[in-house]
């Protein structure tokens, strides 16, 4: 395969995606303005609360969590869009990923900063929480949490890097002035021998199975952090399970909300196509109906069990202070996505844009109303304080959700956000290789003289 | 080994918050305003539930003081991260100010929602400053805080009783909470010392624990309100 590093042949056949690497227009100027300025906004609204004390906000007891433990648990549910689809991908050789992989991937190693950044934010003292590590308390969900998404967030990292150093000898080779040795450093002295190749697919092909029980336990134990503890509606063993079907359903919305807007962006049709849209279409109408079955086990245990103490978290979310949440997740994480979904005429780019936007919504509401009502109605009666979420914890959202997508911006203007390598394999590798593939599929016709 | 619990006699109890103050005073509680009451925040490590039953004017009002319940298995302790709360071998749950990093977890994971959150730093009316307790370091904001059943009174009482070289007696170390009650509701002292009139107290058939089934085990025993 030296050949794909052609670097030459490589800037002429898909110059498309190198073009948003070396030009930027005003648009893009004007984006790193605007949301600069809001993740502006949101540091300084951090020191007022580093200042003044996490009275800031509008927690009090008992909800002693709320829009940072939510946005916690719903930006590591959005990090498995990446690393585990692309794996999942890559591993059932579906040849239409090639174009969404480098995608996924840097929506994982990004927003786990951003996941675990919440944490920080909520944390009373944040100057020790190095404390968690030096005096690491072992049988806490907290540490366990902290254990697994360090390992994910190396993992997923090597798995970003790794198919990247092809592109990066590329770029090196194409670029000039101050990007020049700066891709030099990153391609390590990848030249594109054999035996180079042979260790970068190893490492790869390796990373890709390890990389899928790593992203199940980070989620898995995002939920323990609320199963392990005996509090009513959190304490329930269907939460692994159920975190990590959300976290997918939520990261492959997500990774179709970036594709659109890449494509219009950058101007990639001819790498995005329709059926990359239908076939992850296919993938979160199927993740629509887990949502759904996950959610009713859920409930109707909680439901026909009847514990007083269950119910009262229960009705809260059907019938009380949080019902219009409650319903609106509901109709955004089901309905929607269901009716467009279940139809290949609707399952269109602009289909599946609408039921993702509606689908990050609603697991958003879906961790607020996990989260919150659970601490809003606990065993012993406690004088109620509705929480209402204060101009601080907004901002730090907005921060939070504009710092994101400025990182990732920056970042496609470093490295090209369609792996260029794996396209051109695609197109002269893999399409004799599947024609191959699929024959030994198949028995050989047999002829008249055999029968 | 002591191990320190309280009993709570609820017949006796009349709501007058006379352990409520004593507990604030002696902890070196912060005041509360009505601007920090309203937004669900204030600290009181001790305070007196109150339970209205029956329509007026067939009303009875019910009081419970309510404070840390020292289970012998406390959910708080194990979801820690950095064992900033523990329990120590006389089975008091206590809270390490300068480990804690205010994460919360221990307050959500209890289920007598006991422990409290500094929302912002402690403040006292100028004229009672000279009036904090020497002995009970105030908490910065950004951790959280609990009742320690007054083990500074404890570790004073154990050092008085070495000093003299005798045994510390159950007399000896009391809460304040407890030598403030006028009703003579609340006794303190050893539960495994069969002798001590805690223990006695605990044997009574009135005395139960908060929502024993969920196998936290508390050292707070009620005795339930007769007819």
């Amino acid at each position: 395969m030296p050949h794909l590093l052609d670097s030459k042949t490589a800037y002429d056949q898909d110059r498309q995606i190198f073009k948003p690497i070396f030009t930027s227009g005003r648009g893009f100027y004007t984006a790193v303005a605007i949301l600069a300025s809001v993740v502006g906004w949101a540091i300084w609204a951090y020191c007022w609360q580093l200042r003044n004390g996490l009275g800031m906000t509008g927690l009090n007891r008992p909800v002693y969590w709320g829009i940072y433990i939510t946005n916690f648990v719903f930006f590591i549910g959005v990090s498995h869009a990446g690393t585990l689809i692309s794996a999942i991908l890559r591993l059932c050789r579906a040849e239409w990923r090639r174009s969404i992989t480098r995608m996924a991937e840097m929506i994982t190693v990004l927003v786990l900063f951003f996941g675990v950044g919440n944490v920080l934010l909520d944390l009373g003292r944040p100057d020790r929480a190095l404390y968690v590590i030096t005096h690491a308390h072992f049988t806490s969900p907290l540490l366990w949490d902290i254990s697994s998404i360090c390992v994910y967030l190396t993992g997923s990292s090597i798995y970003l890097y790794m198919p990247l150093i092809p592109d990066l000898a590329i770029l090196r080779d194409v670029a000039t002035g101050w990007r020049k040795p700066v891709y030099r450093v990153l391609a390590m002295g990848f030249t594109g021998t054999d035996k180079q190749w042979h260790r970068i697919e190893k490492v790869i092909s390796v990373l890709a199975v390890i990389i899928i029980p790593i992203a199940i336990s980070v989620h898995t134990i995002v939920s323990w952090v609320f199963a392990m503890t005996i509090m009513p509606m959190w304490h329930s063993t269907i939460f692994g399970p159920f975190f990590v079907v959300g976290a997918i359903f939520s990261g492959i919305a997500a990774l179709i909300t970036a594709m659109v807007i890449i494509r219009k962006v950058y101007h990639l049709e001819a790498y995005l196509r329709p059926v990359h849209f239908n076939n992850l279409g296919i993938l979160l109408f199927v993740m629509t109906l887990l949502w759904f079955y996950f959610t009713l086990a859920e409930y109707l245990t909680a439901w026909y069990g009847h514990e007083p103490v269950e119910m009262s978290v229960f009705w809260a979310k059907f019938t009380g202070s949080y019902a219009p949440l409650f319903w609106t997740m509901f109709l955004t994480c089901f309905i929607i996505p269901f009716a467009i979904l279940c139809n290949s005429r609707t399952r269109t780019i602009n289909g599946t844009l609408i039921a993702s936007i509606s689908i990050n919504i609603g697991m958003w509401l879906e961790r607020f109303t996990i989260v919150v009502p659970s601490l809003s109605n606990p065993r012993l009666p406690v004088e109620f304080h509705f929480y209402h979420p204060s101009w601080v914890e907004w901002s730090l959202m907005a921060g939070c959700f504009a710092g994101f997508i400025l990182v990732y911006m920056l970042f496609t203007k470093l490295f090209p956000i369609i792996s260029i390598w794996e396209i051109r394999e695609g197109r002269e590798v893999a399409v004799p290789e599947t024609v191959a593939r699929i024959q030994t599929y198949l028995p050989p016709a047999t002829t008249v003289e055999e029968a | 080994m002591p191990r320190w619990g309280m009993v709570i006699d609820l017949d006796r109890c009349t709501g007058c918050q006379a352990c409520v103050i004593a507990c604030k005073q002696e902890n070196n509680v912060p005041f509360s305003t009505p601007a920090t009451a309203e937004k669900g925040r204030q600290i009181s490590w001790m305070y007196i539930q109150t339970e209205v039953e029956g329509e007026s004017p067939d009303v009875k009002v019910r009081f419970r003081p309510m404070l840390c319940q020292h289970c012998d298995r406390p959910p708080c302790i194990f979801v820690c991260p950095t064992r900033a709360t523990y329990i120590t071998p006389e089975g008091i749950v206590a809270q390490t100010y300068p480990r804690c990093i205010g994460c919360r977890y221990c307050a959500n994971a209890c289920p007598y929602t006991v422990k409290y959150f500094n929302w912002t730093a402690p403040e006292w009316p100028k004229q009672l400053q000279a009036s904090l307790n020497g002995d009970v370091s105030v908490r910065p904001k950004g951790v959280i805080e609990k009742c320690t059943f007054c083990s500074h009174r404890r570790t004073k009482a154990k050092e008085t009783a070495e000093a003299e070289g005798r045994a510390m007696r159950d007399e000896d170390y009391q809460p304040a909470c407890v030598q403030a009650c006028p009703a003579g509701a609340m006794v303190f002292g050893d539960l495994d010392n069969p002798d001590s009139q805690v223990a006695e107290w605990a044997r009574s058939p009135r005395a139960e624990r908060l929502m024993e089934d969920l196998g936290t085990k508390p050292k707070v025993i009620y005795l339930k309100e007769g007819i």
